[in-house]
């Protein structure tokens, strides 16, 4: 597995990484949650080595990381580039050699790859030439091409629309299956929450959580649960060990512990009939805010400023508003 | 962190056979694959064809008109000749003879533009004058230059100096030395920094980068543009060496021999200088608009030298001193050789002053590459790229 300890990093006097470390899985996608700017882009570039970090370690099975192993990694890099006159295919064979693989093999995976993702008809077209949801797909397929060791993917996902969401999530699923630990950034919450098996959110350069997308629901979100019934529930206020949190008429959202959530599930069979009883699971953009804004760091901003590298920040809708 | 331990499958997990892992690639493959890339995308484009095509059709016609207009264009002379008068003609090369009955025919045929000229047996008074010619001829608007000198008697030439570099040539050998010169680096110079910026701009350097080490990118690039402009210089001049044979020209040839092989050892390693300084130079900018303001002070290193070398040709000491400053010595120095002005040591030591600045300048230039390469938005400034680290 790939662990990252302690990595900081500072740019012109300004620290964007601070003591960043988690741990990315063989077998398991892992989701890298974040605001713009939140380091997200630069931690991935140091686990590629395309940046240095001041201090910390990134270790791939207890092993540092040198350059030549570092180029077996794949990389999807947020700002997405290919040569726009070259052909699909070629390209995809050109990135494959430069990897390492000959020329034969390098054309053979580079059209097995193509066939996978549904861009075998385009393998002979120039880059420029593709909608900007094929070309994200070829973008996927430069990571893929050389058969990485470790994958590292920047907002993979952006610019998908579903169909494609689910090509590309067939691959990288079958990546991690095949024991390659899988890390993707995104701002799509609801997506991260679909699609992966652990999550990692970052906020102002540090890690605000890290681990499997079911121990963070249990840790993070509160427990709450829904209950409609036939007649007013206003006396769930009455209840104690229930804070309700909303309420209209014959319907209410309480907090409360698994005990006091049963005893009001009796009491309301006893005063009626009802018709929805059920826990309700808390949303990652509900986790998120509360790791990112919670109590420990109040009023933590996302970091809209421009990149910290210098590249201009891509306008994306914020976290808030995606998650909302 | 997670503690959720699963069964990590080993390699080679469900739908896949044993690992696949490619040797680690060695540097020199790499950079020859990095340059293959470069050629080959150039060599495709539309503009880069017509442009080669368009040089090589003005080579060939530099070499090759000059012979043509100057000799006999529009094929051999006609010339009527009557009776005996046109013997001096037989057998020579250019001239067409057209037997007329008598001297009113030949005037004719020269009036009817039949013939280019006549020859005419010298009238009996004319002869008597003692011009010492026994033929007259006829043409239309003016004297037959070439027919007149055919049927002079030529006196012997005695040169003194047979030796020396006719003037004509001592203008037009650094003249052709420079512009080859000139044209092969600022052409291949701008194709560097645009192929430097264009990856930049559409982002692509990222993913090579988490590939192949930036100074393997930046050595194929200039691998890769020098075959380029040094196969173009080669272009060039076998289509100028078949047009000077062609045209029976080649005695010059033998002329520039020793200082073309001397003229191409220089240029290899110049090309590498001014290409690297290129590479690092366009690196600093992140969108094509910038590349001009960027690129100025390399178009000064490349164009100063060029019209020193030119101007300068006659004046010894100029001639020397740009002869070891590395940016002029892949011109000068060829050129000195070429009029014999240089002693036999004086290209060794240029050559070694020029590889040590060229090793020096690569080295500083990769360097700059390296850092700023993923670094976009506004221009990097030179300091803080070399300064700062990776």
């Amino acid at each position: 597995m790939l662990v990252l300890e302690g990595i900081e990093r500072s740019f012109g006097g300004r620290r964007v990484l601070q003591d960043v470390g988690f741990t990315v899985q063989r077998g398991r996608l892992t989701g890298f949650v974040g605001g713009n700017g939140a380091g997200k882009t630069t931690t991935m570039r140091i686990v590629l080595g395309v940046l240095a970090a001041d201090a910390g370690t990134v270790t791939l099975d207890g092993t540092p990381l040198d350059a030549g192993r570092r180029r077996r990694f794949g990389y999807m890099p947020e700002e997405r580039g290919l040569y726009p006159k070259m052909k699909v295919a070629e390209q995809l064979t050109y990135l494959a050699r430069l990897h390492g693989w000959d020329a034969e093999a390098a054309a053979r995976r580079a059209g097995d790859l193509l066939e996978r993702l549904g861009l075998a008809e385009r393998a002979g077209d120039p880059v420029e030439t593709l909608s900007l949801g094929n070309q994200q797909r070829a973008q996927i397929a430069a990571a893929l091409v050389h058969g990485p060791e470790v994958l590292v993917l920047d907002e993979p996902f952006s610019g998908l629309d579903p169909l494609a969401v689910d090509v590309v999530l067939g691959v990288l699923s079958d990546t991690a299956a095949s024991g390659v630990p899988v890390l993707f950034s995104s701002h799509q919450l609801d997506l991260v929450e679909r699609l992966c098996d652990d999550m990692v959110i970052i906020a102002g350069g540090r890690i605000r959580a890290a681990g499997a997308r079911e121990e963070l629901r249990e840790r993070y979100g509160t427990r709450r649960h829904e209950l409609v019934a036939a007649g007013d529930v206003g006396w769930l206020r009455q209840v104690p060990g229930v804070r309700v949190e909303s309420f209209s008429g014959g319907s209410a959202l309480f907090e409360a512990d698994e005990a006091t959530a049963q005893e009001v599930l009796r009491t309301a069979l006893a005063r009626g009939p009802v018709t929805t009883f059920a826990p309700v699971v808390p949303t990652l953009g509900e986790i998120f805010r509360e790791v990112v804004a919670g109590p420990q760091d109040a009023g933590s901003d996302l970091g809209t400023g421009p990149a910290p590298d210098g590249t201009a920040a891509p306008v994306r809708p914020s976290l808030q508003e995606v998650s909302r | 962190m997670s503690t959720d331990v699963r069964p990590t499958p080993a390699h080679g997990g469900p739908g896949r056979t044993a690992p696949e892992v490619p040797p680690p690639p060695r540097t020199g493959p790499l950079v020859a694959l990095v340059a293959g890339r470069e050629v080959l995308a150039q060599v495709r484009t539309r503009s880069f064809q017509v442009s080669t095509v368009i040089l090589l059709l003005v080579v060939l016609a530099g070499v090759v008109l000059p012979s043509l207009l100057g000799g006999r264009f529009g094929g051999d002379t006609r010339v009527a000749v009557v009776a005996g008068a046109g013997a001096a003609l037989e057998g020579r090369e250019g001239f067409e003879t057209v037997p007329a009955d008598d001297a009113d025919e030949a005037r004719q045929l020269v009036r009817d533009e039949g013939v280019d000229a006549a020859v005419l047996p010298a009238p009996a008074a004319s002869s008597g004058e003692g011009t010492g010619a026994d033929v007259l001829v006829v043409a239309r608007t003016e004297a037959p230059t070439a027919l007149v000198e055919a049927l002079s008697v030529t006196p012997e030439v005695e040169l003194t100096d047979p030796d020396a570099t006719p003037e004509a040539l001592r203008f037009l050998v650094p003249f052709a030395f420079g512009l080859v010169f000139f044209m092969a680096a600022l052409g291949s110079g701008t194709m560097i920094a645009q192929n430097t910026v264009q990856e930049k701009q559409t982002r692509v350097v990222e993913i090579l980068l988490a590939a192949v080490p930036a100074r393997v990118l930046m050595a194929g690039k200039i691998l890769g543009n020098a075959a380029l402009a040094i196969g173009q210089v080669a272009a060039i001049a076998a289509v100028a060496v078949v047009g000077l044979v062609v045209t029976g020209q080649d005695d010059l040839l033998t002329l520039v021999g020793a200082p073309v092989a001397w003229f191409v050892g220089f240029f290899v390693l110049g090309f590498a200088l001014l290409a690297a300084i290129y590479a690092a130079s366009a690196s600093l900018v992140s969108r094509l608009e910038d590349v001009g303001s960027v690129l100025q002070p390399v178009t000064w290193l490349v164009m100063l030298p060029y019209f020193g070398v030119v101007f300068f040709s006659s004046n010894a000491t100029v001639m020397t001193v740009l002869s070891y400053i590395p940016f002029s010595a892949p011109v000068a120095m060829p050129v000195r050789l070429f009029f014999g002005d240089a002693a036999w040591w004086e290209p060794l030591l240029a050559l070694v002053l020029l590889a040590a600045s060229t090793v020096v300048v690569v080295l500083v230039a990769a360097r700059i590459y390296t850092r700023s390469l993923l670094r976009t938005g506004t221009r990097v400034r030179l300091r803080s790229a070399l300064r700062e680290r990776d």
